[in-house]
């Protein structure tokens, strides 16, 4: 087991900012433990999502921001719903993501697919104003250096009809990248 | 009944069978819909996971397209369903949030529509109504209804229960099939990390799989193009890779419910799912 030494170079804003952005009362956790009784991920965590709050409440930056849980969460919101102190803990793992994110934190294991995945997810709505499947799929294969993972599931989509080698972009392209760019800008100001 | 339709990206090319379906069955209910024009994507969960503000806005566009058609708006996606949904509820609880993204879309969302799940909208046709258009009973047909994650959370934008929903079970009563008891129905089945993860998405829908099977039921319906995909597919790898030896068609409740109504087997796409659906329909005679 890893000790974590509570000293004076821990972030004591830390749980001040995490509350703010996501919104929610984080300091309410009361450790329970029902988030990560009812998580269908957890199996694959190296931190529990009760875990994840109490480092936040303890403002344990570093620790949070570079656990893989943040970037594995699947976002199905079970844990929120049943959080007895009316917490979203899916929106605070959604928050967690999203700061190591703009920190340019490289995320660790299982986590740097997800990320590789979401980027090009955002990239071919940037280019595209839709997500074009395929295109998505053959650059995530090439990035992840497995270019025929998943080739004779293509196929068979492919002959039913099921994956189409371009995309029906919508008119407004210039409109979307416009949307992008306008919201990088406005972050940049928080 | 109108409605404008927001189709979603994968409806265009995984999801085909989900839009076939819900195209025909609707147009035979006589809910007449309206593709809102030059649709863009809702972001789905790259764009949460990356910017709360590109989350709304990316919606937001839709939500002002579809705005412009004066009627409101239905998604049969459930991952579109809950962006537009959510993104809807918060600009409309949040006037100044909303003025900022109406600023980035430079496409003004007033907030004058609302957004519909697609069983939504099929259950208010009324199920006297749906009986009365059934002409080949689902009879033989146990049913596991799968719902997943997004239509029933949170519940700011929840169509049912989120632990114990109904909807799905009291369509599909309706048209003849009977729906079993099984616990995993609002189980998440870890499409989101499919692709990028799929070890651990295996073990997920093997848990769902189980559950199903062990209740007795010969097939699973659901509303969801991405959980379609995912215990469609991933159905053939969970039993290479764990031995098991699961058969479970994987419908979208729209295609029973346009069996049960006699709708041509074509326009459903009962032909392009991974696991075969012959054998299960037989039933149905
Ligand atoms: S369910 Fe809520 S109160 Fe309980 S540990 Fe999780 S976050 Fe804390
Ligand atoms: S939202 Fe994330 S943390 Fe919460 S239960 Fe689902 S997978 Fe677990």
């Amino acid at each position: 087991m890893e000790i974590i030494r509570l000293n004076e170079s821990e972030d004591r804003d830390f749980i001040e900012r995490v509350s703010r952005e996501s919104g929610q009362a984080v300091e309410n956790c009361y450790q329970c433990g029902k988030c990560t009784a009812g998580c269908p991920v957890a199996f694959a965590y190296d931190l529990m999502p009760h875990q994840v709050m109490r480092m936040v409440q303890m403002g344990l930056k570093e620790e949070v921001l570079r656990c893989q849980s943040i970037w594995l969460c699947a976002s199905c919101v079970t844990c929120t719903v049943r959080c007895p102190r009316n917490i979203d803990v899916a929106m605070v793992m959604d928050t967690l993501r999203i700061m190591a994110r703009r920190k340019g934190m490289v995320p660790p294991g299982r986590g740097r697919n997800v990320a590789l995945f979401n980027n090009n997810f955002l990239g071919s709505i940037q280019k595209y104003g839709r997500l074009f499947e395929f295109a998505t799929m053959a650059m995530f294969n090439l990035k992840t250096g497995q270019p025929f993972r998943e080739a004779s599931t293509g196929l068979t989509m492919l002959r039913r009809g099921k994956l189409k080698l371009s995309v029906t972009k919508p008119r407004g392209l210039e409109e979307i990248n416009r949307i992008f760019e306008k919201v990088r800008q406005a972050e940049k100001e928080v | 009944m109108k409605f404008a339709y927001y189709p979603g990206c994968s409806l265009e090319t995984s999801g085909k069978e989900y839009d076939l379906s819900t195209r025909a069955v609707s147009k035979h209910l006589g809910i007449e819909l309206t593709e809102v024009p030059d649709w863009s994507c809702c972001g789905a969960t790259a764009g949460h996971s990356t910017s709360h503000l590109l989350a709304l806005a990316l919606p937001a566009r839709n939500l002002a397209l579809a705005e412009k058609t004066g009627l409101d708006v239905t998604a049969p996606c459930a991952a579109c369903y809950q962006r537009l949904a959510l993104a809807c509820h918060e600009l409309n609880h949040n006037p100044q949030l909303r003025e900022k993204v109406n600023e980035i879309t430079e496409r003004p969302f007033h907030g004058k529509i609302k957004v519909i799940s697609i069983l939504e909208v099929i259950s208010s046709v009324g199920l006297e109504q749906i009986r009365a258009q059934v002409v080949k009973p689902l009879k033989g047909l146990k049913i596991a209804a799968y719902y997943g994650c997004l239509l029933v959370r949170p519940r700011a934008i929840q169509i049912d229960d989120t632990e114990n929903p109904q909807i799905i079970e009291q369509i599909m009563q309706a048209a003849g099939a009977e729906p079993v008891d099984w616990p995993h129905k609002t189980e998440c089945c870890g499409a989101s990390l499919a692709v990028s993860n799929e070890e651990v998405a295996i073990p997920m829908v093997s848990r769902i799989l189980k559950a199903a099977a062990l209740s007795g039921a010969n097939c699973l319906v659901c509303a969801c193009p991405l959980c379609h995909f995912n215990l469609d597919m991933r159905q053939l790898k969970v039993n290479r890779l764990q031995g098991t030896n699961y058969h479970l068609p994987v419908f979208y409740f729209t295609q029973l419910l346009g069996v049960a109504m006699g709708l041509n087997p074509q326009d459903l796409s009962l032909h392009t799912h991974f696991v075969d659906t012959g054998q299960v329909l037989k039933l149905v005679g």
